[in-house]
């Protein structure tokens, strides 16, 4: 490792700690320090693994079992917006198949993950929980309704400076 | 001397005159998760600017949502002449109009308002009274009973509308063993999907004299289509968190915790602003209102994870842990979160309690049937006129909701295929539709009332491809402890996809149904268990199609015949 991704690194240390001690509900556990991480930083290095299990006094393999257990959290920087789109039976009844397939398209992608530029993360959602204003999709936790594959592919298509 | 809480009250009072019987008028915005997804802040944003700059005297505040999704954003104006007006589906630019016309000018805009409200009788144009609408008006709201008039994050409107005067009631009159047998006497039984009487749970944990006992409100509310949870904690916190706080009392318990699924950041934010305020008017932590009942609560979140909503894996969430179900006996009641005694309830149950204690156990065993008291809290969507959050009594039945409440489909369609209680319960066919909501008699049709949700299909719902989507969903949500579980939903998701691409085989049918029995015998939890119920049902209401998609002569092209499968299938690390 080299010495500037060292000082790199033990700067993103310094984050974490400081966000891993800001948490303001009694309990903490490890569940709730990684979620404050991602929270914070939308995702999770390596470096909150380790900082994480110093804190809870639990091992790395024990911190991993849960980072890797539960679906929001990702181990690499996500793109600039995250895009989630609906897939649960609520939205699929009224559409969501071809919202997912028109965003696709739009970010040149076959499935959840990153647009090849880096601008937009795309995440299939079990549900977003306005299943009366399906289909949905958010962004950044933003919840927009009643799309249609247009109105969708537009917005991806803004996320990623594209002209509309 | 005034006691604590009659101080509260004075201050909450003083607070609803100054917004409702004032010489200035009272904006009303429907917020919460659906109103943001149907564009409500930037309604809310203009209302507010249109206001200032035109110097009008009113307030605007974003409230709970009223559950009429259909008309989100959903705005309406209280004048100081006591009339209410309602406006659905307004945009950020007709905002101005609203306040000139209507506000300043006193002329409602009668081109855009759908109801009136309050007044002297004298009513308003043409309108239809807002009561009088039969989504309203055959509606009975007890846990739904302040949505559209209060703003969720004021304690004080919350108080000013009869808050915490169970709680109060509850601390001065009752002993913990009273609230029990009053809850038993109600008939209340449990709204997270198994019905068991809520009263009988409480007991179990009561007698404990443990030093620590925990009751927790699942709210993890992971069913597509349910979304009443979320809907009570985002838009009337103060009723979840005043019941967990009277569950707690009558339980002789030390903590209470909220469990939310993160990301969802309206009930997240409610629920905490709620707590926080009832700290500072001494309604949470030691000696509250006074008495000598001490007792903590906070918010838990979760990560994504569908099965953290089964009771045992929620304590392995709250302890920080991978939300994987546990053997059982222990049950909760001997060693629950931390392996101490604990009680825990869903969102829409606790919600019920403080209207319960406040009118008593009669008042309501007399709403609803036989065997189920109260309402049930349901919520539409898909395929039908009216989407939305509705309170409605038990014994209603599915058509009656779907028809009258949710306004039918359009004009020369027909419902098809209803997906009823989460995506581990079943699907029901038009034969169903006369069922009575009640737990009962949901559970002889195959179905279940289960988390609320009834989304519904019109004729254009292929039922193979809804029954996919379903099993794709417990698929990827299965925690993958129980190998008949995870391995059992990829087996079906396989056989479902082979059907959609018109390569099934006629003994398919017999392998399902064997995937099916291993998974109800070989898994701890119900998403194991009940994991077959969505074909079962299907096969009872839909058997005709789904054996068309088997093979042989005439069976039509499969839903996904160009290929273009991509609802995601992953199994969990």
């Amino acid at each position: 490792m080299t010495t500037a991704e060292t000082a790199q690194s033990s700067k993103l240390r310094e984050r974490i700690r400081q966000i891993l001690n800001a948490q303001a509900q009694p309990t903490i556990t490890v569940l709730s320090s990684l979620i404050a991480v991602q929270d914070s930083i939308h995702y999770l290095p390596d470096e909150a693994i380790k900082e994480t299990a110093t804190l809870c006094g639990s091992t790395i393999n024990e911190v991993w079992s849960v980072a890797s257990f539960y679906t929001n959290f990702r181990f690499t920087p996500p793109g600039e917006k995250t895009l989630d789109v609906c897939w649960g039976p609520a939205c699929h009844v009224v559409g969501a198949q071809e919202i997912l397939n028109s965003v696709h398209e739009v970010l040149e992608i076959k499935e959840e993950g990153d647009s090849p530029d880096g601008k937009v993360t795309l995440k299939y959602n079990t549900c977003l929980g306005a299943c009366a204003q399906g289909p949905v999709i958010a962004i950044d936790h933003h919840l927009i309704g009643k799309q249609t594959p247009e109105s969708a592919a537009k917005i991806a298509r803004e996320l990623r400076g594209h002209d509309t | 001397m005034p006691t604590q809480f009659e101080e509260l009250q004075a201050r909450a009072a003083k607070r609803w005159d100054e917004l409702t019987a004032g010489d200035s008028a009272w904006i009303r915005v429907g917020g919460g998760t659906s109103g943001q997804a149907a564009g409500a802040e930037e309604v809310f944003e203009a209302l507010k600017t249109s206001a200032e700059s035109t110097g009008v005297n009113a307030n605007v505040s974003m409230v709970s949502a009223m559950g009429l999704m259909y008309l989100e954003p959903q705005v309406d104006v209280l004048m100081p002449n006591g009339t209410r007006v309602f406006y659905g589906n307004v945009e950020p630019e007709e905002a101005q109009m609203i306040v000139e016309q209507h506000v300043q000018n006193g002329e409602p805009l009668m081109d855009r308002a759908f109801a009136y409200s309050g007044g002297y009788g004298t009513g308003v144009g043409n309108l239809p009274e807002l009561e009088s609408m039969p989504m309203v008006a055959l509606q009975q709201r007890i846990a739904t009973r302040n949505f559209g008039d209060t703003d969720p994050h004021d304690l004080l409107q919350y108080v000013a509308n009869g808050g915490y005067a169970a709680l109060n009631r509850a601390l001065t009159e009752m002993t913990p063993a009273e609230i029990v047998d009053e809850i038993k006497a109600a008939g209340l039984r449990g709204r997270g999907g198994a019905a068991f009487p809520a009263g009988v749970k409480w007991s179990f944990l009561a007698p404990s004299d443990a030093p620590v006992k925990y009751v927790l409100c699942n709210c993890e509310e992971g069913d597509p289509g349910a979304f009443n949870d979320k809907g009570i904690i985002e838009n009337d916190p103060h009723t979840l968190v005043e019941g967990l706080i009277i569950n707690g009392y009558a339980t002789r318990s030390t903590h209470g915790y909220i469990f939310i699924r993160t990301g969802h950041e309206k009930p997240i934010e409610s629920a905490r602003k709620a707590i926080a305020a009832c700290y500072e008017a001494g309604l949470l932590g030691k000696n509250i209102l006074g008495s000598d009942f001490s007792f903590e609560m906070e918010v838990s979140l979760t990560g994504d994870s569908y099965v953290a909503g089964e009771e045992t894996a929620l304590m392995e969430a709250i302890e920080g842990k991978r939300s994987t179900p546990r053997y059982k006996p222990p049950f909760p009641a001997a060693a629950g979160l931390w392996q101490k005694p604990t009680n825990i309830n869903n969102v829409k149950t606790i919600s019920y309690v403080p209207e319960i204690v406040r009118n008593g156990s009669e008042w309501f065993k007399g709403i609803g049937t036989e065997t189920t008291s109260g309402t049930a809290i349901v919520c539409l969507s898909g395929h039908i006129t009216y989407p939305g959050m509705y309170e409605v009594p038990m014994g209603m039945t599915i058509r009656e909701v779907l028809d009258k409440v949710g306004g039918g489909v359009s004009e020369g369609e027909r419902i098809k295929v209803l997906q009823a209680g989460g995506p581990l319960n079943g699907l029901l066919g038009e034969e169903a539709f006369d069922t009575m909501i009640d737990f009962d008699a949901m559970s002889a049709a195959g179905a279940s009332i289960g988390s609320g949700g009834i989304i519904v299909g019109n004729e254009t719902v292929n039922v193979v491809d809804l029954l996919r989507s379903l099993v794709a969903f417990n698929q990827f949500e299965s925690c993958g402890k129980c190998f008949p579980c995870r391995l059992g939903n990829t087996h079906m998701l396989e056989i479902l996809d082979r059907m959609c691409q018109n390569k099934a085989k006629p003994a398919d049918l017999a392998l399902l149904e064997r995937v099916g029995t291993s998974m109800r015998a070989g898994s701890l939890c119900g998403h194991g268990q009940l994991g077959f119920n969505p074909i079962a049902s299907a096969l009872k209401y839909f058997g005709d199609e789904i054996k068309s998609c088997l093979g042989g002569e005439g069976t039509p092209a499969g839903v996904y015949g160009d290929g273009r499968m991509i609802l995601p299938t992953r199994t969990r690390p």
